[in-house]
């Protein structure tokens, strides 16, 4: 009996080594596919025992810090001044992991990336908990308060995006409604779910979600900047003659295009460039992107920043597009800004911002530098020049009719001092456009001869008013009190 | 330790001991099992301070309490063999104080985790150290009573066939009786409740059957040697001396897929096969059964929905993380026991209270996922160091019926073994299954003392100083059966 005993013998270590080559796998070999997975909550709990880095405004004040408690989870997240930064900041859940700056630049911020490796390794000597890197972002906070209060006070779905148009610095982004991200950094599960439950619930109208880089809407008539951009690079100017009915037929159809309440754009049968922009005459701007053509149009929305998909500030932007564009009916529709023509308020401040750089379309960023746990700079972000989008000549010719937009639009908060370069949307969205509330655009750039910052600001549905509201009424203000803040806290 | 001839290098004590030299005693080799012993509380005293101070707790009296229970327990086993089984194996005691120690500070460290845990029917957590450390005492009082009353192993032989019966009805009693006393508890009818007591009845079936089957293979050994006919190459024995086998074998197979434990429904296949081959050292024995298991196998998973969800379990954990009964508890095994990595959390650092039912039969992911794949490979190798001292002594042993019963319980650890921790750690499909002397439970700690009580008896025999060889005026009945065998009208 001996032989087939040891036989067993010899099968029982086969039994444990294939435990132990298993084990090899599952723990060591491909350990990170299990760490890494979305369903595994260790990690996360993990990071709590360790010091998360802050996150900072450009002035130095700490937006997101960390207090340290006496529960299991060490370290607890606070947000100062939550639902202003909410969009960007994102939070940090043990539940409902992260989102935002806390989920894009978490390794950096939870001491795991490679550009603190350095400082772990002297951690590991020296018997410190290793702590996470700061992050400071590119924002004002005047700006960004002012921003969202003028969306809050009445209580506005919408959001706004300030630039500065000579590096491309964010220096505001805005999302409303937004949140507290503490309620969801909390310790306490109940109230984590609890916040969770009431924040993705129907009636909340997606808190969770930055506007600003995450939702994609009808441009409206901003679009029509872009339209002249690529008119004037066509080889048109600012006295090119186009109709000025009130009303036109789209290309081989029998629908109409009209103007706002179908005014015609002025006394005469054609009006000039400039005065269809000051007016924002559709029927002009059909025009003007059916002689432009779908190729052309496409080409110069590119040069903007449309179709870069995988975009990032580094948070994700969603990728706007002008749509198929099968006909020419469909073009005349997308040179108003309409039809499948879908943009993120980031873009559009982006657009407005290129024009104020003469033309040069920078690279939009949030995060200014990355500082090691000792407040160091580690990393500091370069401007980046993309590409030149239009000639500085047209740039010029584009800004000075933006200014006489300004002049031509109505709505409060007129800045006196300061010269004003804009243009506004009205954009009609859903299946019946005349019976849903318009979204209200309103991009600009100040001071118009030396801009210095950039902005868009859309309210979703018409904000307070309604079915007649316009870019003008509702945003306007809004976009104007943002600029003030901005040039009068230099 | 492929080959234990007796005379291994490792162990000078044991090669003394086989080689029969009269009037010379050799060593008991009960010093090396105590300092062994004192290594192993040293071990599981070191373990509990560390959860203690991971746990973030003061030193209470709850520790010096239960490493006191663990020591004196221990010491009182010593004491037991060295007065009833003075020649028995050193290493085998050590390896299962490890195990049993390591098991309560695991239970204990689970029991901190869970503390005060509310679960959805109101109930709450309940604290099983305690309990434990009470079992093991029951466990370790019925291991010395097994070495005081059973001062040779042979006698078991004279019971196998009352052995046999009792097992079986032990096995088919809670599948039979109502739900009251027979509770369906995870899906499986394999307890009985009596009182506040809670047994499952199919531990000691296993063992009761266990010594059945070896003594009837070893009783008609020569007949499925000898009388059988060719089929396909292989010799096959009579089907009346077979019958008997194959029923025992049938049985315990439908009452385990009825009762639906597959983890002891394998566990015993594996144990009748292996048991099968030694006696007859016939590979074909193996083959025929394991293409049995195969067809069992298919068609179990045909039938039984709890097989089929068991597989996809296995095949995809993530993919079913979300079903009921479906990957969660795989999937966090594997999660803890990846975080864990080559290191471990650390005792009382890692999260193993987020794996389900993390103290009975996921209690080795929550070794590996706070000791690593280091601990777990000790783990691991004090599991075979044990089974291989096991099936050392069966070798050692002279009588068939010691050789059969000791490679069959030593192959019986080794096998569970394989097949919790193969569960826990997806190498193959989870059977619920307890690892032996770690996993929270009384039947199954009383249990598999009672197997270790036969393995140091086994041993003892195998190691003590043979007497003088007189002949025995009544000699057991089976140990010699071949003699019967002659006598046996063909």
């Amino acid at each position: 009996m001996n032989t087939p005993l040891r036989r067993v013998g010899m099968a029982m270590m086969v039994m444990i080594l294939l435990l132990l080559g298993n084990a090899t796998w599952v723990q060591v070999i491909n350990a990170d596919e299990w760490r890494k997975n979305a369903y595994n909550r260790r990690v996360l709990l993990d990071e709590y025992a360790r010091k998360r880095g802050l996150i900072t405004v450009a002035d130095g004040t700490v937006i997101a810090d960390v207090k340290e408690t006496t529960d299991r989870l060490r370290y607890l997240r606070t947000y100062n001044a939550g639902p202003v930064y909410a969009p960007v900041t994102g939070y940090l859940s043990v539940t409902y992991g992260t989102s935002g700056m806390e989920r894009v630049e978490n390794d950096l911020l939870n001491g795991s990336d490679d550009r603190l490796f350095a400082r772990r390794v002297s951690a590991l000597i020296t018997g410190r908990d290793p702590v996470g890197g700061n992050v400071q972002l590119t924002l004002n906070s005047k700006v960004q308060q002012v921003a969202y209060d003028q969306l809050t006070a009445k209580g506005f779905t919408g959001s706004v995006v300030a630039i500065k148009p000579s590096t491309g610095e964010i220096l505001a982004m805005v999302s409303t409604p937004s949140y507290d991200p503490n309620a969801l950094a909390s310790h306490d599960v109940n109230a984590q779910a609890a916040a969770w439950k009431q924040l993705t619930s129907k009636d909340a109208n997606d808190p969770l979600i930055n506007r600003a880089t995450q939702a994609l809407y009808p441009a409206g008539s901003t679009l029509k900047v872009l339209v002249a951009a690529g008119a004037l690079a066509d080889g048109k100017n600012k006295d090119t003659q186009y109709t000025a009915a009130g009303t036109i037929k789209l290309p081989n159809t029998q629908t109409d295009l009209p103007n706002f309440n179908g005014t015609p754009c002025g006394p005469g049968p054609t009006v000039s460039m400039e005065t269809a922009l000051a007016k924002s005459c559709n029927t002009a701007f059909g025009e003007m992107a059916g002689q432009l053509g779908a190729n052309k149009l496409r080409r110069q929305a590119e040069k903007f920043g449309f179709n870069e998909s995988g975009l990032q500030v580094p948070l994700p932007v969603e990728t706007s597009t002008l749509g198929p564009i099968p006909d020419d009916a469909a073009l005349y529709q997308t040179g108003i800004g309409q039809r499948d023509v879908q943009i993120t308020p980031l873009e559009n401040a982006v657009v407005a911002a290129t024009i104020a750089n003469n033309g040069t379309r920078m690279q939009p960023y949030l995060v200014s530098k990355i500082l090691g746990p000792d407040l160091k700079s580690i990393d500091d972000t370069e401007p980046d020049e993309v590409e030149d989008a239009m000639s500085p000549a047209n740039a010029a010719a584009l800004r000075d009719m933006m200014i006489q937009s300004e002049i031509n639009t109505g709505g409060e908060g007129r800045l006196q001092n300061v010269q004003v370069a804009s243009k506004t949307g009205t954009a009609e969205h859903g299946a019946k456009p005349l019976e849903n509330k318009p979204h209200a655009w309103y991009i600009a750039f100040a001071p118009a001869q030396k801009p210095e910052i950039a902005i868009a600001v859309i309210v979703e549905d018409g904000g307070d008013r309604g079915l007649g509201a316009t870019g003008g009424k509702v945003a306007a203000p809004i976009g104007r009190a943002v600029i003030n803040a901005y040039l009068a806290g230099r | 330790m492929g080959s234990p001839v007796p005379t291994g290098e490792g162990s000078p004590g044991a090669s003394v001991a086989s080689s029969t030299s009269p009037g010379l005693r050799p060593p008991t080799r009960r010093g090396t099992e105590l300092v062994m012993l004192s290594f192993a509380a040293g071990l599981v005293t070191l373990a509990l301070i560390l959860v203690e101070l991971n746990q973030e707790r003061s030193l209470s009296l709850r520790i010096l309490y239960l490493g006191l229970a663990y020591l004196g327990l221990f010491a009182c086993a010593h004491l037991a063999v060295r007065r009833w089984a003075p020649y028995a194996d050193p290493v085998i005691l050590p390896c299962v104080a490890l195990l049993n120690g390591l098991g309560l500070v695991v239970i204990h460290r689970i029991d901190l985790a869970m503390e005060g845990t509310v679960f959805l029917d109101g109930s709450t957590w309940d604290p099983m150290a305690f309990k434990q450390v009470i079992w093991t005492a029951i466990g370790l009082l019925l291991f010395a009573a097994t070495l005081k009353f059973l001062s040779d192993h042979r006698t078991l032989a004279r019971f196998g066939y009352t052995f046999g019966l009792v097992g079986l009805v032990a096995l088919m009693l809670p599948g039979v009786l109502p739900g009251f006393i027979a509770p369906e508890i995870n899906g499986a009818k394999i307890w009985l409740r009596i009182g506040p007591l809670s047994i499952q009845p199919g531990e000691f079936a296993k063992i009761l059957l266990m010594v059945f089957f070896a003594a009837f293979l070893v009783s008609k050994r020569d007949l499925f040697t000898v009388a059988g006919r060719r089929f396909l190459g292989m010799d096959l024995p009579r089907a009346r001396d077979l019958g008997p086998l194959f029923a025992a074998w049938g049985v315990t197979v439908a009452v385990m897929v009825l009762q639906k434990d597959l983890g002891s429904s394998l566990l015993f296949f594996g144990i009748v096969l292996v048991l099968l081959y030694v006696a007859t050292e016939r590979a074909a024995w193996v083959v025929l059964g394991l293409g049995l298991f195969a067809g069992g196998a298919v068609v179990a998973w045909k039938l039984f929905g709890h097989v089929q969800q068991r597989v996809a379990n296995w095949q995809d954990p993530i993919a079913r993380y979300e079903v009921v009964g479906g990957g969660y508890q795989i999937s966090q095994s594997l999660f803890g026991l990846a975080t864990g990595g080559i290191g471990g959390a650390g005792l009382g650092a890692g999260r193993p209270e987020m794996i389900p039912e993390a103290n009975t039969d996921f209690i080795t992911a929550v070794i590996g996922e706070e000791l690593g794949f280091v601990g777990f490979a000790a783990l691991l190798l004090v599991y075979m160091v044990f089974a291989l001292r096991g099936l050392r002594s069966a070798i050692a042993v002279r009588d068939s019926f010691g050789k059969l019963l000791g490679g069959g319980l030593a192959f019986a650890v080794c096998f569970q073994v394989f097949i919790v921790v193969g569960g826990v750690t997806k190498l193959i499909p989870m059977t619920g299954i307890t690892a032996p002397f770690l996993s929270k439970g009384g039947s199954s700690l009383l249990a598999n003392y009672i197997l270790v009580a036969l393995l140091l008896r086994i041993s003892a025999a195998a190691r003590a100083p043979q007497r003088a060889t007189k002949p025995k005026p009544q000699q057991p009945a089976i140990a010699d059966q071949h003699t019967v065998m002659v006598e046996r009208p063909r």
